[in-house]
């Protein structure tokens, strides 16, 4: 009987499998990336071209920076796309990736209830913005996910010398989510929000909330890629990967990362090394 | 019906003998109460007997037992010297007093029981089953929408599919008109003349009169007497036999 | 906030529009927890129908944990699934991650012990019907099992029904096992969460009025079917 049933439950995953749409015939790649990518648009703006001159399909993983990088290290992704310097490196340094390549940058920006009660609006300096909000005990909307947003966050905080976890439940509230559901959280109880500016730009429930604070050198927020590592994962599609990291890194790959924009606005800098976009170019 | 020759057609073989029938020392109690309470019983292959005897004497209980239903909490129930097996209840069949239809037409609740035949075959003998009670006309009338007596019938003759050596019925006729139970009992009497056992229950004295052969007399959890028909109802040994022939209360 | 008129409206407009990624991505939904349904209906079912039928030591407590699981949590279920399926996993050589496969494995382990625990409730009051019968015709635990199944077909249709809801409703488990994939692993469920974490909330709610109708859609036709063969049947 269990014979017959393992056949059955196998048949119905054929079949469903059978209907599966024709496009899968494409060779693809799997990147784990962020939402701060995906939710802008970037992804749709940038894919369509790569695709259009290469054929191959890029199927996005959009999450949070930690929970990227722990994907990649399970080896469930050909490319690793995230905003985290320091945990890319370690990335890189334990065997997870190939080399880490700059890709491009954009800034976080300070998001705050236009009611202000920490009066830091039109601010130039994102600590001292954050040491006004924790005296005041404004209300503060954490990712609190271990993503790229979330450890700048933290790292700004300790620059301002503020115990948040302290203030944890208080008035420093951490949402445990990715950029879109904190903003909605932020939204929702007029809290200040540190957010990358693509999200924000894109974020569509932006209710009475406004940038409080932006164009701090210390609100620098870097992008890179990452191959994972063949070596260790043997089925890492090296060829195909390294195509789109190469495209990324490419003039053509740059210059379609500068055409990307939000209500006219640009979202995203390039910074690709020169030698990596001669290679490619 | 043609009952010998069907049998050979279906390759049946008869195998050992079933009776005596014994019971011996049955007990068997609900909590605190003995429903059976120390039952001794003889019955053999010839005769259709019926289990007589008033309201909670433990007569359906009786049966489940002897049809291996219930186990007794004391006591042993022999076929022909042997235990209950399987293969011995697999020769037995047996009537409910509220029948038990599957959720299915009529026909199919008979084919469901047929199900050692080809399927070709299987429909035939159903609708040959439904003919000899009467059914033909309601062969895929869903069995629940049947009337009482239709649902008996259908009852009796998905026991009869099986070609039961030893056929027990319990109160076929107890909730149905006297037409439908005058069909019923001819459908007994039919398969006792073609050499099935009938064990019948009932409280119905008419029915008894009509259908026995020898009465056993139950009281209270045991056996008063087994005795032949005619001479249970001219002259009853025991007293509560006495009482309930005479149509009196009995205690 | 956008008000409700203006949210139908533009669900109406979204299922005029023709839009063929909204469509696929409906009938990836479909797809997906159909086909994990229909695993749930085979494995369930029988299992129902198997403690229905069969007592045994630890009867009860098997009873119990299937009853628990009916509350399993999506995230959990998806996450036990990532990390079978996870290249780093057991299962990594069958590169399902990321599949509508996988999230069909998801789902299927989600609703099997939902339909296992609705069709041995519904199976035992049937059983404790037909279980002299049964008996006295001496059948075999596999035909209990079959006879039962077909003759409580009608009311199983509810358990099999109340799987559809749990997993056409379900987002925890396919969005990690999926990812969320777009043209690939998206389907109705992710992509509300998608449009919601991007602050469109009223094109959120508008799939999520689309995904409604089209769940009591698939519960009305199932229905109305099942009360129409039901008449022909017994009534």
């Amino acid at each position: 009987m269990s014979r017959k049933l393992l056949a059955g439950i196998a048949a119905a995953l054929v079949l469903a499998s059978a209907g599966a749409p024709a496009r899968a015939e494409n060779p693809f790649i799997v990147v784990q990336s962020t939402t701060s990518t995906e939710n802008s648009g970037l992804f749709k703006h940038l894919l369509p071209m790569f695709t259009a001159k290469t054929g191959i399909d890029v199927r996005v993983v959009a999450v949070g920076t930690g929970q990227a990088i722990k994907n990649a290290e399970n080896g469930d992704g050909d490319v690793l796309f995230v905003h985290a310097k320091k945990s890319e490196k370690e990335f890189v340094a334990k065997g997870g990736g190939v080399k880490r390549f700059d890709v491009m940058y954009n800034d976080f920006v300070i998001i705050g209830p236009k009611a202000d009660p920490a009066k830091i609006d039109g601010g130039k300096d994102a600590t001292a913005a954050l040491k006004k909000i924790a005296e005041a005990k404004a209300p503060f909307a954490s990712r609190g996910d271990d993503s790229g947003t979330h450890k700048a966050e933290l790292k700004l905080w300790e620059g301002a010398g503020v115990d948040v976890k302290a203030a944890g439940g208080d008035w420093y509230r951490s949402t445990g989510s990715g950029m879109g559901a904190t903003l909605n959280t932020a939204a929702g109880m007029g809290a200040y929000v540190l957010s990358d500016r693509a999200s924000w730009s894109a974020f569509k429930n932006k209710a009475d909330m406004k940038i409080a604070v932006e164009g701090d050198k210390k609100l620098f927020n870097q992008y890179g890629v990452i191959l994972v590592n063949p070596e260790k994962h043997k089925h890492v599609k090296v060829k195909e990967g390294q195509m789109f990291i190469d495209w990324l890194l490419s003039v053509e790959g740059q210059t379609a990362i500068r055409s990307f924009r939000i209500e006219g606005e640009q979202q995203f800098f390039p910074n690709a090394e020169q030698t990596a976009m001669k290679k490619a170019g | 019906m043609l009952k010998a020759t069907e049998t050979e057609n279906m390759g049946h073989v008869r195998r050992t003998p079933l009776f005596p029938l014994v019971a011996k020392g049955l007990k068997y109690a609900s909590g605190e109460r003995a429903l059976i309470d120390g039952l001794s019983l003889e019955i053999g292959e010839t005769t259709r007997t019926v289990i007589l005897g008033p309201n909670g004497a433990g007569k359906s209980l009786l049966l489940r037992l002897l049809h291996g239903l219930l186990e007794p909490d004391a006591g042993s129930i022999t076929w022909g010297g042997e235990a209950m097996s399987g293969e011995v209840q697999a020769r037995q069949a047996l009537v409910f007093q509220r029948p038990t239809l599957l959720r299915r037409s009529a026909l199919a609740n008979l084919t469901f029981v047929l199900s050692h035949l080809p399927a070709a075959e299987r429909t035939t003998r159903a609708h040959e089953l439904l003919a000899a009670a009467h059914l033909e006309h309601i062969a895929a009338t869903p069995a629940r929408l049947l009337s009482g007596g239709e649902q008996q019938r259908l009852s009796l003759a998905r026991a009869l599919a099986r070609e039961p050596d030893v056929l027990f019925l319990d109160e076929p006729s107890a909730s149905i008109d006297p037409a439908a139970t005058a069909l019923i009992e001819k459908m007994i009497a039919n398969a006792a003349d073609d050499g099935t056992k009938i064990v019948l229950v009932t409280h119905d004295l008419g029915q008894a009169r009509r259908l026995a052969d020898e009465v056993v007399f139950l009281h209270q959890g045991r056996v008063t007497e087994v005795t032949p028909a005619p001479e249970f109802f001219s002259r009853p040994r025991t007293d509560p036999a006495r009482s309930f022939v005479a149509g009196r209360l009995v205690l | 906030m956008t008000d409700f008129s203006s949210i139908f409206g533009l669900a109406l407009g979204l299922v005029a529009s023709g839009d063929g990624e909204l469509y696929a991505i409906i009938a990836l939904s479909l797809r997906v927890t159909l086909t994990a349904v229909a695993i749930g209906c085979l494995v369930g079912l029988p299992l129902g129908a198997f403690l229905a039928v069969v007592r045994f030591p630890g009867h009860g407590a098997v009873t119990a944990l299937l009853n628990a699981f009916m509350g399993l949590p999506p995230v959990v279920v998806g996450l036990v699934v990532y990390l079978l399926l996870s290249r780093a996993g057991p299962l990594g050589v069958l590169g399902l991650l990321y599949t509508p496969t996988a999230m069909i494995i998801a789902q299927a382990v989600l609703v099997t012990p939902l339909i296992a625990a609705l069709a041995r409730q519904s199976l035992s009051d049937l059983h404790g019907e037909y279980d002299e019968l049964f008996q006295s015709l001496g059948l075999s635990t596999r035909r209990k099992m079959a006879a039962l199944i077909w003759d409580g077909r009608y009311s199983l249709s509810t358990a099999a029904l109340a799987g559809f809801g749990r997993a056409i409703a379900e987002v925890g488990a396919v969005i990690i096992v999926g990812g969320n994939i777009e043209h690939v692993t998206r389907v109705m469920t992710t992509a509300i969460a998608l449009e919601t974490s991007k602050g469109d909330l009223a094109l959120a709610l508008a799939l999520g009025i689309i995904l409604m109708t089209l769940s009591l859609a698939v519960n009305a036709a199932v229905l109305s079917l099942n009360r129409t063969a039901r008449r022909l049947a017994y009534a």
